[in-house]
């Protein structure tokens, strides 16, 4: 028995997680505050953590290029997940903290894990300057408003520190930060920045690697964005080499298609909510990985923005096998369309 | 033809199965005894290892700081990169008991115990948070049922009785500790190039659990205590079993002999013997082991209560069926049947191919042989004086007593062939000669019997006036140490002021009892302040001090030792003796303090109390004249929960509980010694009285009735017994005075004055004589009922 199998039941609450979503994420939210449409996002404050709120998470992909032209992708994240609502100095606190951290090369995935709980120091999220963190593992904010960052974190058989710098504004998913994940009208609040001009150093079992590239980072806060009948989803940000940006996910229904959504991102940071019909996301071909099949090369399509791209996992292996295991790492576009992006599936 | 032999082998035993039997019951009695004490060992041991192995596996590295560990500490080390585990221990009382609180973070602990890992998977909002539920051994929640004040608890096998294991989270809220940590449990691989600990965290010492932790230690002289006494119940066994054997071999020379003149090759028959002797004791070692298991079951319990009082040890009072001791006692029931049998098939071995069946089975000890055995016996004593000078105490004790009493049983029968040639020399009538010289004859016969009655009721005796003397002087130690009439304890820092405020008018004295842990001599002691009070001058148990030895205490500029500290510590009067780090005084008495596994030390409160600031101020002695009226009024008027105030006579009378349960399992090892010893007389009588019909037949042809010869045997065996009994008195002295005063330093660390108890020894020698005449009852009634016609036969088959 380790820790890990006990934090996933933590977010899975008590083993009906077909009835309730992936990771626990459509059960009822008693308690909690919910998201209310209409609700004006502020800058700082929401950078920082929102204790009244189940769960929460910083979450930054990174596409990256070595000098001899090898994809490499980066994830950084920091899950936040609360017993009851509020906070607390010492034990009594009720927050929970998750990191994950990923290193994806063609033929390597490397990944580690970390949990703490809130009210000690070992994690949390603080201003001024921004900084996230987790054990060693960090997120530090190097300018105004989250458009610097420094990111560190190492685990079994890898290590990296990069720098991120965007120029564009944060950009407001859904409703101005008012996410929409189902037809029930579950919701969350959402802002990205798909921005970041990356740059910085992997270490890998052979040794160091100089990359540059691009990141994109994902806030989001909720106490039940699923609905129960919601199984999991499939999610993609992708950079397109023209400067758009595109982020789409289908949340797969137990008895129904799925629910899908997304935003185009102009080049200038102009974002456009996509409805459920603007975007379909359809899986192509399915890889084996530990034990599961999951499609490893999706169709995404947008016939408004006359969008038709097939995205394919640089390494069909990159699964996270951690407390609630998923897949996600980088894929390399083609099509209408070329660029990089990240794909996460979870729930197979 | 292996099959023939075989069958005529074995027809001897269904021919006698008497003798079958007590082969078969003497191995197994002995088997039984010994493997009861291992698996009561091992039981308790296993309960340490689970104790001291929280995490699982090997006892983990701590980090501790003075006043406890700090969240920032915590977090430093962490985002230092360091895997460490908050750990939140402290004590609850519950209905009376006191329970050890231990919380956890399942989140960053290195491992966890599986009851608690099974069940953060399946509900982790049960486990995680202030509301979660708790868990505790199965025995520990019987106790505890519908106790107020305590989280909903389950039971997980794997976790120390008496213990309660929480997230740390609810163990914060229950010790009222919202950010405490006692120590950080360092997980066992560490990333490498990290920063030292000592930079990050500059207050944290780190601490290496020694093995098996404090208490295995502690606890190893006791243990090592009932091993002896498993071990002598076994020699005591292998006496009887010795005796079977030899007797089957030689009442089976005919046989042997008529089998190899038939062709039957020596390796055969001597394969074929060990054979069968193997396969005899496989039977009687597996229900020797099952016998075990049950004694071991019915002991368990106040093994389990005499630890708990003596060390303060958790032993769960459930025993397990743990291969390790069943094949322990199945192999040392082979091996003692493989010893006992030993020098019979030598003797099978050598025997010339036509030898004559010998006239008297039993008559092979010569008095060369008498010589050779005592000057055995001589040597034993004195390589067990050799091994007390040369080894550890403990060791060296034990080596001694051995010595001493397998020494005493190998020189027995030449004491006793000595002292019959005595009397035989004395004797001028015709009848009172041949009955001294036809005693000797059976002193062989009977030796292996006599030893081990001896063994036993020398066991008796010493033991009996060991438990007697520390009870002696264990109540008059109480008396004196527990002056006070009544023990309050408060809950917090204020209620204390609060109740010696309340207490000051209507009490004689308020004495506090306050406390600080500390480390001496590398183990865990702990340093009281005492108020300066004739109660102390008049009544504390001090073993040797300084004249003044009061008033410099009292100044602050000394301080009193207990014995065990002082013995452990090789501290002498006068010596200085770090109390805490940087303060220093020297030792002006030594007191004892029996009962207590810690080093302990007194001084004046005030000094106390300015060496060590947050000193908890909770717990007082009172003096009063009517504390059952004190009793109601602190209940009543001052509001204190009935379970904060014990009265004097209640801490007797728990002591003397602790005190006795701590003898039963001696007690009733010794009583099955005794029967074990009783049951090799019995034997041996029975085995003799068959082939005396020889010896007496003459002797009743010369017109003694069978009635006068039976009564003349009765007596006989009832002097033997008492001789040997006699002899057992002084044995049994020796044998307590090394218990008291080598055994039991070594063991608890307090020496105990010896008392001696003659009406125990009466006893002793009434239940020897006893034992004697039920033994001999039974061939003298045969004696007395053979038809005259079979004293005949003997004339006209006489070999």
């Amino acid at each position: 028995m380790n820790v890990k199998a006990a934090f996933a039941a933590l977010l899975l609450m008590a083993a009906q997680a077909t009835a309730q979503g992936f990771a626990g994420l459509g059960t009822q939210a008693e308690g909690f505050a919910v998201p209310e449409r209409g609700t004006p996002l502020t800058f700082p404050q929401d950078h920082q953590a929102h204790p009244d709120y189940r769960i929460e998470w910083w979450y930054i992909t990174a596409n990256l290029t070595g000098p001899d032209g090898t994809d490499y992708g980066v994830q950084w994240t920091l899950f936040r997940s609360a017993t009851a609502p509020g906070t607390d100095e010492g034990w009594q606190n009720p927050q929970v903290w998750m990191g994950h951290a990923a290193l994806t090369t063609p033929t390597a995935h490397h990944h580690a894990e970390r949990l703490a709980r809130g009210g000690t120091g070992q994690a949390g999220v603080a201003p001024a300057p921004f900084a996230a963190w987790i054990d060693t593992w960090q997120m530090l904010g190097t300018g105004p408003d989250m458009d610097s960052l420094a990111l560190t974190a190492e685990g079994e058989g890898f290590a990296y520190a990069l720098t991120l710098n965007a120029e564009p504004p944060l950009i407001l998913q859904g409703e101005a930060g008012y996410s929409v994940k189902s037809r029930d009208g579950q919701a969350s609040f959402y802002y990205s920045q798909p921005f970041y001009q990356a740059q910085g150093t992997l270490t890998l079992p052979e040794g160091e690697v100089p990359v540059t590239g691009t990141a994109w980072l994902d806030r989001e806060w909720s106490s039940q964005p699923l609905s129960e009948s919601q199984t999991g989803w499939d999610w993609v940000s992708l950079s397109l080499d023209d400067g758009r940006r595109i982020m789409g996910f289908a949340l797969r229904e137990e008895d129904a298609p799925a629910f899908h959504s997304g935003t185009v991102i102009e080049a200038d940071g102009t974002a456009t909510p996509l409805s459920p019909e603007e975007i379909t996301l359809t899986p192509l071909a399915m890889a084996q990985t530990h034990g599961r099949s999951l499609p490893v090369e999706w169709q995404v399509t947008l016939p408004g923005h006359s969008i038709d791209v097939t995205i394919k996992a640089v390494n069909p292996e990159a699964w996270m096998d951690t407390t609630f295991p998923y897949w996600e790492g980088p894929v390399r576009i083609s099509g209408s369309h070329t660029g990089r992006g990240y794909l996460e599936m979870t729930g197979y | 033809m292996i099959r023939t032999a075989l069958g005529a082998l074995l027809s001897h035993w269904r021919r006698r199965p008497g003798q079958l039997a007590t082969l078969l019951i003497g191995l197994m009695l002995a088997t039984a005894l010994f493997s009861a004490v291992q698996a009561i060992n091992t039981e308790a041991r296993a309960s340490y290892g689970r104790a001291a192995a929280l995490f699982g596996g090997a006892p983990l590295d701590s980090l501790r700081a003075e006043g406890g560990v700090t969240l920032a500490d915590y977090a430093a080390l962490r985002r230092a990169g360091w895997r460490v585990s908050p750990v939140l221990e402290g004590d609850l009382r519950v209905t009376g008991q006191s329970l050890r609180l231990i919380g956890i973070d399942p989140l960053t602990a290195p491992a966890l115990p599986s009851a608690i890992g099974a069940a953060l998977t399946r509900a982790p909002t049960d486990i995680l948070g202030t509301g979660a539920m708790a868990f505790t051994a199965p025995q520990t929640l019987a106790t505890l049922e519908g106790a107020a004040g305590l989280p909903p608890l389950r039971a997980a096998e794997g976790i120390p009785p008496g213990r309660i294991i929480a997230d740390i989270a609810l163990a914060a809220r229950l010790l009222g500790q919202p950010s405490g940590i006692t120590r950080l449990v360092l997980a066992p691989e560490q990333p490498s190039n990290l920063p030292p600990i000592a930079e990050i965290a500059p207050g944290l010492t780190r601490e290496t659990p020694e093995a098996g932790g404090d208490i295995a230690r502690l606890t190893d002289s006791f243990h090592l205590n009932l091993t002896a006494f498993g071990l002598l119940s076994f020699a005591v066994g292998l006496f009887i079993v010795h005796g079977a054997i030899g007797l089957a071999f030689e009442q089976r020379r005919p046989m042997l002999r008529s089998l190899r003149a038939l062709g039957v090759p020596l390796r055969s028959l001597i394969a074929l013997l060990l054979a069968e002797i193997m396969t005899l004791a496989l039977i009687a070692g597996a229900l020797g082991v099952t016998l075990g298991y049950l004694v071991a079951g019915a002991l368990l319990p106040d093994v389990a209560a005499t630890l708990r009082g003596l060390y303060g040890a958790e032993v769960s009072g459930g025993l397990q069926f743990r291969p390790a001791w069943a094949l322990g006692g199945l192999a040392v029931a082979l091996g003692g049947a493989a010893l006992a049998s030993g020098s019979s098939l030598w003797r099978v071995a050598q025997m010339p191919l036509l030898s004559a069946a010998q006239p008297r089975a039993w008559a092979r000890a010569s008095g060369a042989a008498l010589r050779r055995q005592a000057l055995a016996g001589a040597a034993l004593f004195a390589l067990g004086l050799l091994a007390s000078l040369a080894l550890p105490s403990l060791t060296g004790g034990f080596a001694l007593l051995a010595g001493l009493l397998i020494g005493a049983a190998l020189i027995l029968p030449m004491l006793l062939t000595a002292g019959l040639a005595l009397g035989q020399s004395r004797a001028k009538a015709g009848l009172p000669q041949w009955l001294w010289a036809d005693t000797r004859q059976q002193v062989p016969g009977l030796s292996l019997a006599l030893m081990a009655l001896l063994l036993a009721l020398a066991t008796t005796v010493g033991v009996g006036t060991m438990v007697s003397s520390f009870r002696l002087t264990f109540t008059g130690w109480l008396d004196q140490r527990l002056a006070s009439e009544l023990y309050v304890t408060a809950r917090t820092e204020e209620e204390g002021a609060a109740l010696r405020a309340f207490l000051a008018p209507r009490a004689d004295a308020v004495l506090p009892i306050w406390s600080a842990p500390t480390r001496l001599n590398g183990r865990a002691a702990e340093v009281y302040g005492f108020a300066d009070h004739p109660t102390y001058r008049d009544n504390w148990p001090i073993l040797s001090g300084l004249p003044e030895m009061w008033d410099q205490v009292a100044r602050g500029e000394a301080a009193l030792v207990n014995e065990q500290l002082a013995r452990r510590a090789d501290l002498t009067l006068g010596q200085n003796l770090e109390i805490l780090p940087g303060w220093s005084l020297p030792i002006a008495g030594i007191y004892s303090d029996y009962g207590n596994p810690e080093g302990q030390v007194m001084t004046s409160l005030t000094a106390l109390a300015a060496q060590v600031p947050n000193l908890p101020r909770l717990r007082h002695g009172v003096r009063s004249n009517s504390p059952a009226a004190l009793r109601e009024a602190l209940i009543s008027d001052f509001g204190l929960p009935p379970d904060a105030i014990t009265d004097q006579a209640s801490i007797k009378a728990f002591s003397l509980g602790v005190f006795e349960r701590t003898f039963t399992v001696t007690a009733a090892l010794n009583v099955l010694t005794l029967g074990v010893a009783g049951f090799a007389l019995l034997t041996a009588f029975l085995t003799l009285s068959s082939m005396r019909l020889p010896q007496l037949a003459p002797v009743w042809a010369q017109g003694i009735t069978r009635r006068r010869l039976g009564q003349i045997e009765l007596a006989r065996s009832a002097a033997l017994a008492g001789f040997t009994a006699l002899l057992a008195i002084p044995l049994g002295l020796a044998l307590a005075w090394v218990l008291l005063k080598v055994v039991n330093v070594a063991a608890f660390g307090w020496e105990l004055p010896m008392f001696v108890f003659p009406l125990q020894w009466l006893l002793a020698l009434g239940l020897a004589v006893l034992a004697a005449l039920l033994a001999a009852w039974i061939p003298m009634r045969r004696l007395a009922r053979t038809p005259p016609a079979r004293f005949l036969q003997v004339f006209a088959h006489e070999r």
